[in-house]
Formats: structure tokens, C-alpha cells, sequence
């Protein structure tokens, strides 16, 4: 099951250029752009592990794509994103995130029922993956 | 989605329309002399240009090796031919940005182990889409001592060089003979480096041209006394050390100001216009140390300085 988080997530995956070009837009605006890089798709997980600092004075989105490739090399099992940080006031938050890798396979969610009091069910979901050990999840 | 290939291309026209003529102009301008680095600018435009062209018409695929390497004596105008060049290379399309990143040795090389990669890295990325200028490139290698780190920031330098082509121009600059030095122990990047460019020094009717065009920038003007004294500055100041042409220049003329506010200032009588505010007199030149004999003065001086200190110590013992 296709992991569908953030933007252009629907859309096939973005190839080097998509990605120079969206980035290019995020420092074009004046927002840091950052790799980040996870091995637990929770959609609830939002502090993905950082792939160096954010990039605040790149003019050119080639260095994300560097990032990105680097990234990719030491962990291309996993899901890294790119996402543009705008630190404008009022603002200060994530203006953009965009998946750029993701594993070979991608096991999916399940249903976690718990019943409580009265029975009342709590319903949650789990990913398969994320039943093993971190770094073990993905091939 | 492709636009279909031109069948022909009028390179007269897209010299005109990328705005070269108009760097290349400028260049003719404000830059005196240096003939010889003209004409491989020149020689270079006119490559890129047509390299433009055979790709537009299908002919040829690879982006050209652009690093180029700046040999000169100090003060020759290495810096601002790079930032000519980066501007050059916007406009032809083959860098995105065209800005200049101008860095040495303290900003590639770390202090310890594990250091200096992201370091470099970090300067790489900065240089994306633009011009990476190395000024003093020897001081990345240093062979007396092989556990120095500039070794790894020369790894990672050719290696993005080598994959990164696309995304940035590295310009290598440095006195020549170190230069030499410097490629003759690492034959990575003299293979790595197209355009080898050689700096030669002005001439002195070129220096006083420079004094000039620097002076009118600022609203200055040397009367007819001070020219020539500045003539005699630039011939004098030539034999002795640390002679750095443009800059030397340049710091003379700052010089040159200041002892004129200074005398402006001690005359203090009556109102003062705009043409003396602006006018360098041959009094403010011919006050320079370099007309008694140059920094060695200074030595003088500090001799003094020591037995004044050696004296203040007797007293105070």
C-alpha cells in the first residue's frame, strides 16, 4: 500500500528534476528546505529524523538534490522527505512536504481494535512495518 | 512536447539576445588592460555560444567542462574577472544563478576528524547554481604534512567537479607558481580544469589609468602635479616588497585621502567647495613612505617603538 502523506503524494513519484523544481519554488519564497528521513510511516509521526540543517542560505535547489541523493545512498530502505520551513511571523511552520523516497515494498496499515468499558471499541492503526525493531522494518 | 529543432541558427542574433555583447563591453570597459585574459574570455563566450547553438540543433549532449583556473600576481583582478565570468555564465545559461561564492582554505577545511566533509559539503551546496571562486587554491594541499585535512576537502571538491557539473563552475585562483605547484601534485584537478587563465601584471601607464578610473568612481581628481607623482609612486613602489598592483594602488589612493581630509582640515580657513573636496593634490601623494624608501620605514619605526618601550621599562625599574 502506497504510503499517501503530504503533497503530490497521488501523483507518481517525482523524479530528480520535479524535485529540483519544487524546491526551487520553496527557496524562491524564501523558506528553508530540509531532507528528512524515517522508517515509521505513522501518519500521526510528525519528527522524521533530519538529514543534516536546514538549508537557509542555498540559492539553488541543486543542493537539495545533492541532499536528497546523499540521503538516499545511506538510506534509500526508507521514506525521505523534502520539507520547506517558512519562518516568516505568523507563519512559522511547514509550508511544504513531499515524499521523495520510499521502500520497495510497502507493507501497509492494520486495523488495532481495543475493547474497552462498556463495549466500546477504540480503533487505531498499525503499520506492519513497524512491528519490528527500528532499522530492521524495511528491506 | 519537444519544440521542434531549429534548422539553422544566427549566432550574431543570440549574442545579442544573451546579453554577452553587453558583459563582454562592460568587460572591455572597466577592466584595463589585461589583453591576454580578454581574449580567452572572449574565446570563451564565443565556445559557449556555439555550444549553445549545437545544442539547440541536436548536436551535441554533454554540458562542457567549465572549471577554470586564474594564475596571476596578487592584485591582477582575479576576483572581479570570476565575478565577470559568473555573470557571463548566467547569461549563457550554463549556470542557474550566476552568483559568486568566494571562499580559502578556513572554509573547506575543518579542525578535526570528521570535520571537514560537511564543511565543504556545506560550501558546495552554497555554490549551487553559481561560481565557486578558491582564492589562494595551493593552501588546500599542504604536503608537509600528510594527516592534513585539505587532502579530504580536495577528494570531495573533484568529486563534485566531476558529478555535479551541471550545477556549479569552480574557479581555482592563486599566484602561478604555487598554482603549479599545486596541479603538479594533484593531477585530478589539472585534467578536471579546462581554462587555464594567466593574470599578467599592469604596466604602469595601465596602474595610473587604474588610479584614475578608481579616484573618478568616488568623485576624486588628481591635478596635473599629483599625476605625476603618482606616476613616480607607481614606478617607485613596483621594486619594493609586497608589491600587489591594483590593490597597491588602491591602498595608496585610500591614503591619498586621508591626507588630503587631514590637510583640508589643518587649513581650515573660509569656506571650502566642491572641486577642492575633490581634488587630490600632489602634496597628498608625495607624503608617502614609499618616496623614502618604501615599508622598510616602518622597521625604522618599530626600532624606535622598541628602545621607547626598552627606556619606559628602565624608568619604571
Amino acid at each position: 500500500m502506497k504510503l499517501r502523506q503530504g503533497q503530490f503524494s497521488f501523483l507518481p513519484d517525482l523524479s530528480d528534476d520535479d524535485i529540483r523544481v519544487q524546491a526551487q519554488y520553496a527557496i524562491d519564497n524564501g523558506w528553508a528546505v530540509s531532507v528528512e528521513y524515517t522508517d515509521d510511516p505513522h501518519p500521526r509521526n510528525t519528527y522524521w529524523e533530519m538529514w543534516g540543517h536546514p538549508m537557509f542560505d542555498n540559492p539553488d535547489a541543486a543542493a537539495v538534490v545533492f541532499e536528497v541523493s546523499e540521503c538516499r545512498k545511506e538510506h534509500g530502505g526508507k521514506y525521505i522527505r523534502v520539507i520547506a520551513f517558512d519562518a516568516s511571523p505568523g507563519w512559522e511552520s511547514i509550508r511544504m512536504s513531499f515524499i521523495v523516497n520510499r521502500p520497495a515494498t510497502e507493507p501497509g496499515f492494520r486495523l488495532v481494535r481495543q475493547e474497552d468499558a462498556g463495549r466500546v471499541v477504540r480503533y487505531t492503526i498499525e503499520s506492519y512495518a513497524a512491528r519490528e525493531p527500528e532499522g530492521a522494518r524495511y528491506a | 512536447m519537444d519544440n521542434p529543432r531549429p534548422t539553422h541558427v544566427d549566432l550574431a542574433q543570440s549574442f545579442h539576445d544573451s546579453g554577452v555583447r553587453d558583459v563582454l563591453r562592460e568587460l572591455d570597459k572597466t577592466l584595463i588592460g589585461l589583453e591576454p585574459v580578454k581574449s580567452r574570455i572572449r574565446e570563451t563566450a564565443a565556445l559557449l555560444l556555439v555550444d549553445q547553438a549545437r545544442r539547440q540543433m541536436g548536436l551535441a549532449t554533454e554540458t562542457p567542462t567549465l572549471h577554470m583556473s586564474f594564475t596571476g600576481n596578487p592584485g591582477t583582478g582575479k576576483t572581479t574577472v570570476a565575478l565577470k565570468m559568473a555573470d557571463l555564465l548566467h547569461r549563457l545559461g550554463y549556470v542557474r544563478k550566476g552568483h559568486l561564492v568566494t571562499v580559502t582554505r578556513d572554509d573547506l577545511v575543518g579542525q578535526y576528524i570528521g570535520h571537514t566533509a560537511p564543511k565543504t559539503k556545506e560550501v558546495l551546496k552554497k555554490a549551487m547554481g553559481g561560481v565557486l571562486f578558491i582564492d589562494e587554491a595551493y593552501y588546500l594541499y599542504r604536503p608537509e604534512n600528510e594527516r592534513d585535512y585539505g587532502q579530504e576537502a580536495i577528494e570531495i571538491l573533484l568529486q563534485v567537479m566531476e558529478n555535479n557539473r551541471d550545477d556549479l563552475v569552480v574557479i581555482l585562483a592563486g599566484y602561478s607558481d604555487r598554482m603549479d605547484r599545486f596541479f603538479g601534485s594533484n593531477p585530478g584537478f589539472r585534467s578536471r580544469i579546462a581554462h587555464h587563465i594567466e593574470f599578467p601584471d599592469y604596466s604602469d601607464p595601465e596602474l595610473l589609468h587604474i588610479a584614475e578610473n578608481m579616484l573618478a568612481v568616488q568623485n576624486y581628481r588628481l591635478d596635473d602635479g599629483a599625476r605625476m607623482a603618482m606616476e613616480h609612486y607607481i614606478a617607485a613602489r613596483r621594486t619594493q616588497p609586497h608589491f600587489a598592483n591594483a590593490r597597491s594602488v588602491r591602498n595608496a589612493l585610500d591614503r591619498a585621502r586621508l591626507r588630503q581630509a587631514n590637510r583640508l582640515f589643518n587649513e581650515g580657513n573660509g569656506p571650502i567647495d566642491a572641486d577642492r573636496l575633490s581634488l587630490i593634490a600632489e602634496a597628498d601623494i608625495r607624503a608617502s613612505r614609499v618616496f623614502r624608501g618604501g615599508l622598510d620605514m616602518d622597521k625604522i619605526d618599530g626600532d624606535r617603538l622598541d628602545v621607547r618601550a626598552a627606556n619606559r621599562q628602565a624608568a619604571a625599574q
